[in-house]
């Protein structure tokens, strides 16, 4: 045999990854051959890999169960890691585990994304001593994610387990997309939650998708398929630009979709009664351009990317649909992450506020509700990138401030005519401040008085009135704002600024 | 059959649906008032009111279950 045939030979048998009964059992799952996934994800497949031949000298351990290299997603190069199930499960050696730090210490150095494809049972009980505690070891990967985190974007679809400390490469990720039904994450599986606590519970309930997209949130996007979750990524990337060095590069412009109702006619005049967000969201943006994150986490605040006027722009609104649109614990981390999200990377921010203000009760206090509102605070005011705030109703309390209201330096805070500021809306305010005088009335004289201190205080918070106080920066006619946006967001592009000098603050986290 | 749980404590205030109504997905079962807004607690799958557990003006807390649809 020539030398060429002996490295051929070698390339066929590593490339078919392992036993085909394994690819078997792969399929019946729906789930991709580890090159297939590369080959989806990439314009035109994978540019360079290394270590192909890690662990060639044993043959059932196929580039030791993990494929590292670089290759482009929208013209962009891009680091990955993808596990191969089909070798042991996916599970980690040692020259798996150095393998993915190569490829992450590669991102590192030429800043380049890092996109995680996950599949794997976690480590290899057999090669523990070399692949767990040490320098090079696992716990390194997580050291890396988190010098990554915030200087490039890093991703994570997750296509299978991610278990026991494996499953934290998700938590570090920017984004976690899921497969509904083979995805799952968990620190002990559900038989050894079994054994250890007594507790009898199936690995769907405790770690599957829809439970992580839904409750935990360590879940960002639940999908049906495999190639849905790798669409979801190139269409994610293409909001963001390579690192933290750059802008995202702005798209072709397209108009917004057209809708027989204008936003006028969707936004109700009652300000306590509902109406949906996203009608308001699709009215203002690119035809077609939001891609939400956490949509079926805390949907009481809709968070996604979003382009005007072909810019990337990071989209916060509360949603009266749902919760009323008040701000809860949940509702608090989703944004906070999601801000630091599109700050890191340059992408404007644009706060849509119809918020009656965070929860009160005995449930959300024991939650640590402060704490959570003081997360969500204190990541939107760190925000350098430019920041526009609309009311577009109502903005009662810390709502108002978690919403990115005046105090917190946005670079303009917008409002409708329909919109309202004040600490709280008439109803309570009237009952807080009239409680005893209207407990003393005869009842017949109630009503009347409450309606008149009601129509004083509505006069009291009259936009216009706010607006001469210059808390407010413009009234935009509704039908305009679009234009408003994408004319201040073109000014603002030359934003520059630095939030304050310290080496980090102390987070309420 | 599903359960329609409220999402946030508050009050009942009204109740839409009866039983035995065919409802769809996302179809509003009862409004909450809570926090002074109007909360519509929606149906999670299509199918039949077989029950309503509470009545208007009734307090609940986030979870308790407010109605349950056969599909």
């Amino acid at each position: 045999m020539s030398y060429i045939d002996e490295l051929n030979k070698r390339i066929e048998h590593i490339k078919k990854g392992g036993h085909e009964k394994y690819h078997i059992k792969n399929e019946e799952k729906g789930k991709l051959f580890v090159r297939k996934r590369l080959e989806l994800l990439f314009d035109d497949g994978m540019d360079i890999e290394d270590a192909f031949f890690a662990n060639c000298m044993d043959d059932s351990l196929p580039s030791d169960g993990v494929v590292t290299g670089i290759g482009k997603i929208n013209g962009q190069d891009v680091c990955v890691m993808a596990n191969d199930s089909t070798v042991k499960a996916g599970s980690w050696g040692k020259r798996t585990v150095e393998k993915i730090l190569r490829i992450q210490e590669t991102a590192m150095t030429l800043e380049l994304p890092m996109i995680y494809l996950v599949d794997s049972a976690g480590a290899r009980i057999t090669d523990q001593i070399e692949m767990f505690p040490g320098r090079r070891g696992a716990g390194r990967i997580f050291h890396n994610q988190i010098k990554l985190s915030g200087r490039v974007p890093q991703i994570c679809l997750l296509f299978g387990p991610s278990a026991a400390g494996g499953a934290y490469i998700p938590a570090f990720c920017d984004v976690v997309v899921m497969v509904d039904g083979n995805a799952s994450m968990y620190l002990g599986s559900p038989r050894m939650a079994e054994k250890v606590i007594g507790e009898k519970v199936t690995l769907e309930e405790m770690g599957g998708a829809k439970m992580h997209c839904s409750v935990s949130g360590v879940g960002d996007v639940l999908v049906k398929t495999e190639p849905d979750a790798i669409s979801y990524a190139r269409r994610y990337l293409s909001y963001f630009p390579k690192s933290f060095r750059e802008k995202p590069r702005v798209r072709e412009a397209k108009e917004v979709k057209e809708f027989e109702k204008s936003i006028t006619e969707i936004i109700p005049e009652n300000q306590n009664a509902p109406f949906n967000m996203y009608d308001f969201i699709n009215r203002i943006i690119d035809e077609d351009s939001f891609c939400e994150i956490k949509k079926k986490f805390a949907p009481e605040l809709i968070t996604g990317l979003s382009r005007i006027d072909g810019r990337s722009v990071g989209i916060i609104a509360n949603q009266p649909r749902m919760k009323g649109g008040v701000l809860f614990p949940d509702s608090a981390d989703k944004a906070a992450k999601f801000i630091q999200l599109c700050d890191a990377f340059n992408i404007p921010l644009l706060f849509l506020m119809d918020v009656p203000g965070f929860m009160i009760g005995t449930k959300v206090e024991r939650a640590g509700i402060i704490r959570h509102g003081a997360k969500m605070l204190a990541s939107m005011s760190e925000a350098t990138v430019p920041k526009i705030s609309v009311i577009v109703r109502k903005a009662y309390g810390a709502g108002l401030y978690a919403m990115a209201g005046p105090a917190f330096e946005p670079d303009a805070v917008l409002a409708l005519p329909t919109a309202s500021i004040a600490v709280m809306g008439p109803e309570a305010a009237v009952n807080a401040v009239y409680a005893n005088k209207i407990a003393e009335l005869p009842e017949e004289e109630r009503q009347a008085f409450i309606k008149q201190k009601q129509d004083e205080y509505r006069d009291d918070i009259d936009i216009y009135r706010l607006a001469s106080e210059m808390v407010i920066d413009a009234v935009i006619e509704p039908n305009k704002l679009r234009d408003e946006l994408a004319k201040r967001y073109a000014i603002y592009d030359a934003k520059n600024t630095v939030f304050t000098e310290r080496k980090h603050g102390v987070y309420p986290v | 059959m599903n359960e329609v749980k409220a999402m946030m404590a508050g009050n009942v205030w009204k109740i839409v649906v009866a039983v035995g109504d065919t409802v769809e997905e996302d179809q509003d079962i009862v409004i909450l008032e809570s926090m002074k807004m109007e909360i519509p607690i929606a149906a999670e799958e299509s199918g039949v009111v077989k029950e309503i557990k509470v009545q208007e003006g009734d307090f609940v807390n986030e979870g308790d279950i407010i109605a349950i649809i056969e599909s």
